[in-house]
């Protein structure tokens, strides 16, 4: 296998994720017990809350730069996206039931597009703002899209968008988080991502090196809000709601505090923290039970575990590692991986 | 292949969730075996404990927990007890459908008491539906609500019957000629009942002479009286929550604006003299009941909230009290408590005597005919203005 | 030209405010690189720890009002003792033990404390809004042909004076010059032989001890407080502060009263619906071309 071209290997690799998929969306579908559909709805949100922890792990985690704003791309995804499966797919559907997938994806694609412009837009003050400066600008930036979207009657304004079809599911969220996943991979291990890491660890030297600083920096934004937008649009499409109070600065805080939980820059990382952080506070629901208390303390918990976990792990549950660089194995893993990819 | 090992350990880890041993609270899903065993009857609620909306969500879940104890204490329903599962929705929307499809799917409830906000009501209802679960929402006014299909009910007054309600009565009854407009355009609630007042009060001959808006969240509405100030409305439309209101009315008599303050039931609450003290005197907005209604209702429910929560019920207390009991009333109606069955006898609730009017619920699941009680404050005091009949 | 003048005076009312939040924010800012998201939700504590002592007070005053200006101030200086505990407890326990650490896994604790004093604040005070006690009675004041009351008048009075004290602390004292140096470089301080965590400790106490005086001062000109009322006015001061250049005391005070007089006048005009949004567009266009804020240094970058 190791002799095929890289992208014969990823389709080989793609298939076989596909058929896991698909098996795994029939097995979902044939399990029958209480409980069964709320656990589907915690792993779909998984799903999304992966795509979008491992698209801002490429802004801010490979790219070193800080954004605050990942909810308002999400938020142009989202909306993009569901505002034209609702004013033009739905009726194609009526019509053609069979080109629902297409024009799902279609969707997904344009949402992810639009969120792509945004961030190139938001991108751009990164020429000249550093650390905590461009943090509070892309921070703006999600409050003023935030502010846009409230302000749009055709859209819903704040009533919220209401109507929209449900298209997405387990296949198709979990589908693009593997895409997501799998681009992030291969864009670490490409030209464009070792020239992330150099902008990340010292800019100075990395444009003494003749790297283009400005157009990494912007070109990070471009990707990891493309993802954002697409994780909007599935988000959209399984709620089938969208309101613009989902998307204020304090949801981009939840995606900020998966990417540094899960370790800044490590893929499998942001999986993980995003698993957990997800699960979290669904699981803590039973300790009011436990407790019969009449108040409910799991978000104090659940701050609190935030917490401990950051005293406990501060680089991150993984550090900048991958998950299989942690765990004890084969010593020459490391060096091996990277001479794999470097040939690659 | 350590690639397709760690594909492979994303999607296992996923899947291995499902393999987490059900909480077995109740029976099968969908066949609630534990409901037709005669055990307790399992009612879900989910509600905004926690979260900007928590003080709102905080009197809803007393309200429904304090109607389920009258049930239960009255011999429940054709001799079982209710139970009330409460889920915290943070006032997410996103977190609302949660909620409600783990109270679906896990506890297999046979009924869905919530929301106050339109925007969780919303993000909820579709759950309810594709499950045939009803749902009764006690206090989301936005009309698009009970549009999400025929399981979906409501027993309070929509935005499109209070905001022009509203506006007839200051126009014809009062003969105001000239209103402000101050909404909260975080809050579809208010940005709606402003909107629907400017239509009606305009056709009715009335003036809007200026408008403004702030945020929920905002504690300083000096800027935006200050710009109504010149234009000299005989009143200011404000349909937000008493939250805000107090501070606004208190802050409009700062900058010298006489004009009274007239607002929608979100005013409903023993804080809102509180907050606004003398600054509200004159000021006037639609409830739902009075709280001095001799009724025999309205008497019991008032006095046994204020003896068990030490404090006069708000409008959302009230709303809420009002769903459980039409909810348990049809419960007591329907021969079997299945999906089906019970929407059908909640359907047909007609002419039930709640604290918050008579509510005969529509062929749009909307209650019909609730009357308004248009409140003033005079001393301090909740004093009856006048009543607006519905059409 | 009256509601020019009625805006501005409503805006540096509220400006005021915001800048003694943003004092705080600074202040860490400066001296450890670190936006402490918490600072915003040690304002609402403030606030709550003066709306129960307020009340103790009225109840025993006996006449409902603790008139005197004087009890008014112990109330603050207890709420001042109780938010600095607060702060060198939150350094010391959540801060701390990461400052060895990457700069951003102590952001996280922050946010983790936010929430901490978010859903608690809900869990113990209860999620209902609280009526402020009167601490005074209230008096309207006409100036010209501007209205204010005596309240905005003591909140620019008293958030000046703080403000003045602040900056003799950090200009005329011992402790200010140990607290620059720690801010210039914290390893070369402790060469120098300067206690660095007492000194970051002192800035965490008197940064939460502002942020007590606001929100006493918030609770006495707004008197509804609530548990989650130091989201927006916590997210206002930072902006304040990054737009005056974070980690510099004039550049707070002149970012807070920027922003409350910005929204004063889009709030009170037809725009008024996206007023939170303009204040971030000027925030943003202000950062295109002063990269650090108005008064931040442009550290150009060193190889």
């Amino acid at each position: 296998m190791k002799r095929l071209p890289w992208f014969v290997r990823d389709a080989i690799y793609l298939a076989v994720f596909v058929a896991l998929l698909l098996a795994a969306a029939w097995g979902l579908a044939a399990l029958r017990f209480p409980g069964i559909a709320y656990y589907t709805r915690i792993i779909v949100l998984i799903g999304i809350n992966i795509t979008l922890a491992v698209s801002l792990n490429i802004i801010n985690g490979h790219a070193g730069q800080f954004s605050l704003g990942h909810a308002g791309f999400m938020a142009v995804g989202g909306y993009f996206s569901a505002f034209l499966t609702y004013f033009y797919f739905s009726k194609l559907v009526d019509r053609y039931p069979s080109a629902q997938s297409a024009l799902l994806v279609a969707a997904l694609l344009a949402g992810g597009a639009l969120a792509a412009v945004a961030g190139y837009v938001v991108g751009l003050p990164s020429l000249r703002l550093r650390g905590d400066y461009l943090a509070i600008v892309t921070l703006g930036f999600g409050e003023i899209i935030r502010v846009l979207i409230l302000n749009i009657e055709k859209i819903g304004g704040a009533r919220g968008f209401t109507g929209i079809p449900h298209w997405s599911s387990f296949f198709w969220v979990y589908f693009f988080a593997g895409i997501t996943i799998l681009v992030s991979w291969r864009l670490v291990r490409s030209a464009v991502g070792r020239a992330f890491l150099a902008v990340r660890e010292d800019q100075i030297a990395a444009e003494a090196m003749g790297i283009n600083t400005t157009k990494y920096k912007v070109k990070a934004f471009v990707i990891g809000s493309f993802w954002a937008g697409v994780a909007g649009g599935l988000y959209a499409h399984y709620l089938m709601y969208l309101n613009p109070s989902m998307f204020t600065f304090i949801r981009s805080f939840e995606i900020v505090v998966m990417v540094v939980l899960g370790g800044l820059g490590s893929i499998s990382g942001s999986i993980i923290a995003a698993i957990i952080l997800t699960i979290l506070p669904e699981g803590l629901r039973m300790v009011k039970e436990v407790l019969h208390s009449d108040k409910d303390p799991r978000m104090i918990i659940y701050s609190i575990t935030l917490i401990a976990l950051m005293l406990t792990r501060p680089q991150g549950i993984f550090g900048r590692r991958e998950l299989w660089q942690v765990l004890p194995r084969r010593k020459d893993a490391v060096p091996k991986k990277e001479r794999d990819d470097a040939a690659a | 292949m350590r690639k397709i090992g760690f594909l492979a350990v994303v999607v296992l880890l996923s899947l291995s969730l499902t393999g987490c041993p059900p909480k077995s609270e109740s029976g099968n899903a969908g066949s609630n075996a534990d409901n037709a065993a005669g055990g307790d009857i399992l009612i879900g609620e989910y509600s905004s404990l926690t979260g900007l909306q928590a003080t709102f969500g905080t009197s809803t879940h007393q309200g429904i927990i304090m109607a389920a104890d009258e049930v239960n204490a009255a011999g429940g329903i054709n001799g079982r007890k209710v139970k009330i599962l409460t889920e915290d929705d943070q006032s997410k929307p996103e977190e609302a459908a949660t909620a409600v499809s783990k109270l679906i799917s896990q506890n297999s409830v046979v009924a869905i008491l919530g929301e106050v906000a339109s925007s969780a009501s919303l993000a909820a209802a579709p759950i309810c539906q594709s499950n045939k679960v009803p749902m009764i929402t006690p206090s989301s006014t936005n009309p698009e609500v009970t549009k999400k299909g025929d399981y979906i009910f409501r027993t309070c007054f929509t935005d499109d019957y209070q905001g022009p309600a509203m506006a007839d009565y200051t126009a014809k009854d009062l003969g105001i000629k000239t209103a402000a407009i101050l909404t909260d355009v975080k809050n579809d609630y208010s940005v709606f009942l402003g909107r629907d007042f400017e239509r009606k009060f305009t056709e009715d001959g009335g003036k809007i002479v200026a408008k403004a808006s702030y945020s929920n969240g905002d504690s300083d509405f000096r800027a935006q009286l200050t710009s109504i100030k010149p234009s000299n409305p005989q009143i200011l439309w404000v349909p937000g929550y008493y939250t805000d209101v107090g501070q606004i009315a208190q802050q409009a008599r700062d900058l010298g604006i006489t004009a009274p303050l007239v607002g929608g039931d979100g005013w409903v609450s023993p804080k809102l003299v509180e907050i606004g003290g003398k600054a509200l005197e004159g000021c006037y907005y639609a409830n739902h009941y009075s709280y001095d209604d001799p009724s025999p209702v309205v008497r019991n429910f008032v006095d046994k909230y204020k003896q068990r929560f030490g404090a006069k019920p708000d409008g959302m207390a009230a709303l809420a009290y009002d769903a459980m009991h039409v909810l348990a009333d049809a419960m007591k109606r329907a021969k079997k408590l299945d999906g089906p069955t019970l929407r059908d006898a909640i359907a047909a609730t007609k002419g039930f005597q709640g604290v918050t009017g008579t509510i005969n619920l529509g062929p749009d699941r909307n209650p019909v005919g609730k009357k308004i009680v248009v409140e003033e404050i005079k001393n301090g005091q909740l004093v009856v203005k006048g009543t607006v009949q519905p059409k | 030209m009256q509601e020019i003048l009625q805006n501005l005076l409503n805006g540096i009312a509220v400006g005021a405010i915001y800048a003694l939040i943003a004092l705080g924010y600074t202040m860490v800012y400066g001296i450890l690189k670190l936006i402490n998201f918490a600072h915003g939700d040690v304002f609402m504590l403030g606030a709550f720890v003066g709306y129960y002592a307020g009340r103790w007070a009225a109840a025993h005053a006996g006449n409902g009002h603790p008139a005197t200006y004087l009890i008014a101030f112990g109330i603050m200086l207890l709420s001042m003792v109780v938010c600095g505990l607060f702060g060198y407890l939150n350094e010391r326990i959540a801060y701390r033990p990461l400052r060895n650490s990457p700069r951003i896994a102590s952001l996280i604790t922050a946010i983790g404390v936010s929430f901490l004093l978010e859903f608690g604040g809900q869990f113990v005070f209860g999620p209902d809004p609280k009526f402020f006690p009167t601490l005074t009675p209230k008096r309207i004041v006409h100036l010209g042909g501007i209205v204010t009351t005596n309240y905005q008048i003591i909140v620019l009075v008293v958030a000046v004076a703080f403000m003045a004290l602040l900056q003799f602390i950090i200009y005329g004292t011992k402790f200010g010059r140990a607290m620059r140096a720690v801010s210039y470089n914290f390893e070369i301080a402790s060469l120098m032989g300067i206690p660095v965590d007492r000194v970051i400790s002192t800035t965490f106490v008197i940064g939460s001890a502002l942020a007590a005086v606001a929100g006493i001062l918030f609770g006495l000109s707004y008197p509804k407080i609530d548990p989650l009322m130091g989201i927006m006015p916590g997210l206002k001061a930072f902006i304040a502060a990054v737009l005056g250049g974070i980690g510099n005391v004039p550049g707070a005070v002149v970012g807070g009263l920027t922003i409350g007089i910005v929204e004063a006048f889009v709030g009170g005009s037809q725009f008024s619906n996206f007023r939170d949004a303009i204040a971030f567009v000027i925030l943003i266009v202000i950062l295109l071309f002063r990269p650090s804020g108005l008064f931040g240094k442009y550290e150009a970058e060193k190889v």
